[in-house]
């Protein structure tokens, strides 16, 4: 008996043909690429054409009118783009920086000296990063209110601390109620709640690349009397560094196109002067507040290429390092 | 011998210490966000805060609906969108996982590599002629507008493919097809219930993350009725007296499915999200 399937016993002659069980993978992958080709690649090549164009999108594709570089020249120029990105770039620094600074040694703490509690230490940290941005920024705007919120309430209490008549902390608390809404304060807070929620995130990714780092290494450094804090320095980080570039890029790259934290704290004004707002939002704002489809395409794409030159930038200093 | 010294140093004790403060500091918006949800206004705006909960929090669903009348309507779409989405993803993701681990293919090696660099495409960049696309369909303020786009994901495929090349080994697919099995039905009767631990994980990242969309919901549904949670919150921020109890209420309300996700799952969820960083 030969083992046929029911297809199998055709003529000769079409054996070049595919046989069902060779074109099954093809069909098991194609719905990934079904959909990216509709709402995934034909998006993405429609919005560079649309980036040379003018277009009221009222007057259907016929109003389209080509325009050349000029979208891309005009967003240049413009001083609330300019602004937007300054915004961009000081949040993805003020929230980012410390979010590795603080995820290193945290993440190397709990791997270290935590064993019962590791879990849910990092649970704890890590419980921001898969809550819902709307509610929780939401949460933020009325615990950093001016008359009653917390935060204020917390800081002042602490400026205000008093010991026989002195206030020992005064110089670096505020002793009156802040107003977050004030421009010099809005990127503050909109980076505080972008720390708050990313920094477990980061703890986790460097606490699983700690578990990878074999144990005999640190014992062979006790053996020749390095003490903990040689062996975080002239072990931990330098096998870290693989992680710290991922991790990193990740950053860069979520922080460059922040979006949902800054607009809802600014209830998608941007804030008072603009202070909170965006490139991804002045990006938002342009296509669907005024409608300028072909502006706002420009803007996208000069703001990918931003993160593309910052991530192959950081793509450069770490494989320069090693 | 030396005598083991027990003794915990004190700097050791100031990491304890910053450690705790650190988790007070994480976990006090939630604890704010359900204490203000069981109080009044007046309550919330008086100096010093509530610290603990009060009885209010019927009147601040009462006041929550009464500023957003489809509130339960917009509960039940985020919850039919995320439940969509995370059932499309199962079967597509694992599916296409399926073919990358069991078959050899033409061009095998180029498409998967083409599935990953998809991964490297910002989706702003996608937001506006997304939404026209829609809007050509007809399928603004529908929810296949959210669905379909995001029925298989490149995480979901690259995750399953590293699972079922590693769990299920390639003679028992073969052993099936001898035996007269279909291709599907290998990859259904015998696959897909071996690789549940995988699917349930995967679940888990998808349904968080679909459930707490907000671009995508923004940009293509208008009406209110046809909100999502993430959208019907937002919607309560405006001119005017801000009812911050209602607010918390139904911020509560929108984050309790996913802690009770994140405390039934956290390790398997926490290994979930980082299994792309750490293979990839």
């Amino acid at each position: 008996m030969s083992i046929t399937r029911s297809g199998a016993a055709a003529p000769a002659k079409s054996r070049r043909r595919l046989q069902p069980w060779e074109w099954a993978p093809y069909v098991f992958i194609s719905p990934f690429f079904i959909l990216f080709l509709c709402f995934g690649l034909f998006p993405l090549l429609f919005s560079v054409w649309l980036s040379f164009h003018t277009w009221d999108a009222a007057t259907g594709l016929g109003g389209m009118h080509w325009v050349g570089i000029e979208n891309y020249t005009f967003v240049l120029g413009d001083e609330w783009f300019q602004k937007s990105l300054y915004n961009t770039f000081w949040l993805a620094l003020a929230s980012g920086l410390p979010q590795h600074l603080v995820a290193i040694p945290l993440a190397f703490f709990a791997h270290t000296y935590l064993a019962k509690w590791r879990n849910t230490v990092v649970g704890i940290y890590f419980l921001p990063f898969i809550t819902s941005s709307v509610a929780i920024a939401l949460v933020f705007n009325s615990l950093f209110s001016r008359d009653f919120g917390v935060v204020n309430l917390a800081l002042t209490t602490i400026g205000n601390f008093d010991v026989a008549g002195v206030h020992p902390f005064a110089w670096l608390f505020p002793t009156t109620n802040i107003d977050w809404g004030q421009p010099q304060y809005t990127k503050s807070m909109i980076a505080f709640l972008v720390f708050w929620r990313y920094v477990g995130w980061n703890t986790v990714l460097y606490l699983s690349a700690l578990q990878t780092i074999p144990h005999d290494l640190y014992e062979a450094a006790t053996i020749d009397g390095a003490s903990r804090r040689q062996q975080f320095w002239y072990i931990t980080l330098p096998l870290l560094k693989p992680m710290m570039f991922f991790a990193v890029t990740l950053t860069i790259i979520g922080n460059l196109q922040l979006f949902e934290e800054p607009f809802i704290i600014t209830g998608g004004t941007g804030g008072l002067d603009q202070a909170g707002k965006t490139a991804a939002m002045h990006m938002y704002n342009t296509a669907f507040v005024d409608s300028d489809f072909g502006t706002a395409s420009a803007v996208a794409w000069i703001l990918f290429v931003l993160i593309a030159v910052l991530t192959t930038v950081n793509n450069k200093l770490f494989a320069h390092k090693d | 011998m030396a005598i083991v010294q027990k003794r915990v140093s004190p700097s050791r004790w100031f990491a304890y210490f910053v450690v705790v403060a650190g988790s007070v500091i994480m976990l006090a918006p939630f604890w704010f966000m359900f204490v203000f949800a069981t109080h009044t206004n007046t309550e919330i705006l008086s100096v010093p805060p509530p610290l603990w909960f009060g009885s209010a929090f019927l009147d601040n669903v009462a006041l929550l609906l009464q500023k957003l009348p489809y509130f339960w309507h917009n509960l039940g779409w985020s919850f039919y969108i995320a439940i969509a989405v995370t059932a499309l993803n199962l079967f597509f993701c694992s599916l296409a996982g399926y073919a990358f681990a069991m078959y050899h293919f033409r061009f095998k090696e180029r498409l998967f590599a083409v599935i990953m660099a998809t991964v490297m495409l910002p989706a702003f960049v996608g937001m506006i002629p997304t939404a026209l696309v829609m809007s050509w369909l007809g399928w603004m303020n529908q929810p296949k507008a959210l669905i379909v786009p995001s029925a298989c994901s490149a995480f979901g495929i690259f995750m399953m493919r590293q699972y079922i090349t590693t769990a299920i080994p390639r003679e028992l697919a073969e052993a099936a097809r001898i035996d007269g099995c279909s291709e599907f039905g290998i990859y259904w009767r015998i696959v897909l219930p071996l690789i549940s631990p995988a699917l349930g994980t995967l679940g888990l990242v998808t349904f968080i993350g679909t459930w707490n969309n907000f671009a995508g919901p923004l940009i293509v549904i208008r009406d209110m009725e046809m909100f999502t949670v993430p959208l019907a919150l937002r919607a309560l921020q405006g001119t005017g007296m801000v009812p911050w109890g209602a607010i918390s209420a139904g911020s509560a309300i929108a984050v309790l499915p996913l802690l009770v996700l994140f405390v039934i799952s956290s390790r398997r969820l926490i290994a979930g999200l980082t299994s792309g960083a750490i293979k990839g």
